[in-house]
């Protein structure tokens, strides 16, 4: 990581920028002594890997939905590019180079580049195109990618392209540094004068215009860094199962990611990291729980955890559940720490606070400051009082 | 070269056949407060829309500082020194007051730094970071927003979203100001307040204003000069006084 070297002009460090950080890479460390001692066993070692990929994919993917605010349904289509084109190069490269991680890393970068190449490709109609039309165009995308790849005769074709395998006990540990990695370079992008550009864009883009950003520019920026991140997981994919086949980057899978960014929120990292986490874990289990006559009801099991998930997460009515439950709610419970009503984002918070009682026949009159009732120095007044 | 800023030549733009603004020739001079009028639909913010690239005008040319800017796009126009705020406020909602202001000082060259470099969190970064920010508090402390930097933008009253406004487009360190109806939702005091805000942005920063009030008390308060538009075309130009109490100004806004 190497992001938290304190430098003379670095802002307050902030623990919670950094808690995903810490949180993946001591799981990591317990994973690899856990793996290095044998006590994980080879579906939990895949389990980790798998669970690399799809966090990179829906982090990446993030950065498209949830911060430059465009959809796009053709996310597995890069992923597609960056397994056969990495792999294809890895094949090659293995009989030059000896060392596997090298030639991992490598096919990695290539793979990432190319994949960027087409996302820059993709980013083209994304400047004229807005909402379903660019997602229509996308999922298009992806689908193309697939068939001319099942179509290529040197990519194996129906067959799939066979693939070196990397140790799986050794892949997961270069998956989750990978991990790391993007999880630093994507917040560094989104924590900068960049960023603000790209949420600004998504947030009023006529009045970005105005501001002189380049929309053009970072639409097309953003398309390729996401390509590129999504090529890497396809390489990581790459390493972790052979022979490829191209049925599996289907517009299912798209969708699957972005299943993961709505599930996580939009514009939340952690929360993709969390949702990428999950999905591959109920996945995997229902993958292996399930055999047999059952395997038809993975679909709808894992379907039903979907629909419970989102409708925990946004209906109205389980508000009440959601915010006993609200982790920073909490913690500030125990930290004593009230909050004032203008830092909550809800916008009716302030209205839950104030209580009244009209009786019959009653006329009530509500007096408000004219402009924004709660002002900075009501917060003091309340101070006082209490 | 002459002190003029904005030069327009009959600049005009229809629609199908609706003709929206037409033959409207302006001169502003530098550090001036130039006001334009007119009853609902005259073509006022049309014009704005038009200096800005939002619109392309059919008929018509306008040059900033002698440099033609007629079917340049939005981003190259405010490069080249005109910036705007709008009638409907149209602030970044989610983000907060100071970053609002940051994001209007994305594209000043001094601030140049490359997305690789922000990546990388290379020294460069922390330093064109901090700059920005040192900057953009400047700015909110002119406007007199300093202490609600950190407050979501979308959490300021009305009042102050437009002063929000006005120091984001003053970000992107224009030649040429123009306010969409500044005062509009104001009450009777902060008005007065805008006023002398406007008036303090004017002589700190030698800015030439070009503003869009229905505010008549604001304008003759403000303005050297106005334009005055019905219709899409010039009523009457010129001196405030003079030009307000032109009788086919009060026949356009009283009707008759």
């Amino acid at each position: 990581m190497g992001k938290t070297k304190a430098s003379g002009f670095m802002p307050r460090f902030k623990l919670k920028h950094y808690i995903h950080y810490i949180v993946i890479a001591l799981f990591l460390i317990v994973m690899m002594i856990l793996s290095s001692n044998g006590m994980l066993p080879r579906a939990t070692i895949t389990l980790l890997s798998r669970i690399a990929y799809s966090i990179i994919l829906a982090v990446s993917l993030n950065l498209v939905v949830g911060f430059l605010g465009e959809l796009s349904l053709g996310h597995a289509g890069f992923m597609c590019v960056g397994a056969y084109i990495g792999c294809y190069f890895a094949n090659f490269l293995h009989t030059v180079i000896g060392s596997p991680l090298v030639v991992l890393i490598l096919s990695m970068l290539v793979g990432g580049l190319v994949a960027a190449v087409f996302g820059f490709v993709i980013g083209l109609p994304a400047l004229r195109l807005k909402g379903d039309y660019l997602a229509i165009v996308t999922l298009a995308f992806g689908e193309i990618v697939r068939n001319v790849i099942k179509n290529l005769p040197f990519f194996g074709g129906a067959m799939g392209l066979n693939t070196t395998k990397y140790k799986p006990a050794s892949l997961f540990i270069v998956a989750f540094v990978v991990v790391l990695l993007v999880l630093a370079l994507i917040q560094n992008l989104i924590r900068s004068k960049h960023g603000r550009a790209i949420t600004a864009i998504r947030d009023n883009e006529i009045a970005a215009k105005a501001m002189g950003i380049n929309v053009t520019f970072y639409k097309l920026f953003v398309f390729v860094v996401s390509a590129f991140f999504a090529g890497i997981a396809g390489v990581i994919y790459g390493h972790l199962n052979t022979p490829i086949i191209y049925t599996v980057f289907s517009y299912n899978y798209s969708i699957e990611i972005l299943v993961m960014v709505v599930l996580g929120g939009m514009g939340s990292i952690s929360g993709s990291i969390i949702a990428a986490t999950l999905i591959t874990y109920v996945n995997f289990v229902l993958q292996n729980k399930l055999s047999g006559d059952l395997a038809a009801l993975k679909l709808l099991i894992y379907a039903l955890i979907l629909i419970v998930a989102v409708l925990f997460n946004n209906a109205p009515a389980l508000r009440p559940l959601r915010e006993k439950l609200n982790f920073r709610r909490l913690a500030e419970k125990f930290s004593k720490k009230v909050r004032h009503p203008e830092n909550i984002r809800d916008d009716d918070a302030a209205w839950n606070r104030i209580d009244t009682k009209i009786k019959m026949d009653e006329i009530l009159s509500v007096e408000l400051q004219p402009n924004g009732a709660f002002e900075p120095d009501r917060k003091k007044k309340k101070k006082e009082e209490k | 070269m002459s002190d003029i800023v904005l030069k327009t030549e009959h600049l005009g733009i229809s629609f199908g056949g609706l003709k929206a603004v037409q033959d409207v020739n302006l001169e502003i001079r530098k550090k001036q407060l130039y006001g334009l009028v007119g009853p609902n639909g005259a073509g006022k913010t049309t014009i704005f829309n038009l200096l800005t690239g939002v619109y392309q005008p059919t008929t018509g040319t306008f040059y900033l500082d002698g440099e033609e800017l007629t079917g340049k796009t939005q981003e190259v126009i405010n490069h080249k020194g005109i910036a705007r705020t709008f009638q409907n406020i149209r602030l970044f909602n989610n983000m907060s007051v100071i970053r609002n202001v940051l994001v209007g000082l994305h594209n000043q060259p001094e601030f140049k730094c490359n997305p690789f470099v922000s990546m990388l969190r290379l020294p460069k970064h922390f330093k064109t970071e901090k700059r920005m920010r040192d900057r953009a508090k400047e700015i909110l402390r002119i406007v007199g927003l300093e202490e609600e930097r950190n407050n979501l933008s979308c959490n300021l009253p009305y009042g102050k979203q437009r002063k929000l406004e006005i120091a984001r487009a003053l970000a992107t360190n224009p030649k040429l100001l123009l306010l969409d109806e500044p005062a509009a939702g104001m009450n009777p005091n902060e008005t007065a307040e805008l006023m002398e805000t406007i008036r303090y942005i004017r002589d700190h920063f030698d800015m030439t204003i070009l503003l869009i009030e229905h505010d008549m008390k604001f304008v003759s308060g403000l303005c050297d000069e106005i334009t005055v538009l019905n219709f899409g075309t010039v009523l009457t130009q010129g001196d405030t006084k003079t030009a307000l109490n032109d009788p086919e100004v009060i026949k356009a806004y009283i009707g008759g």
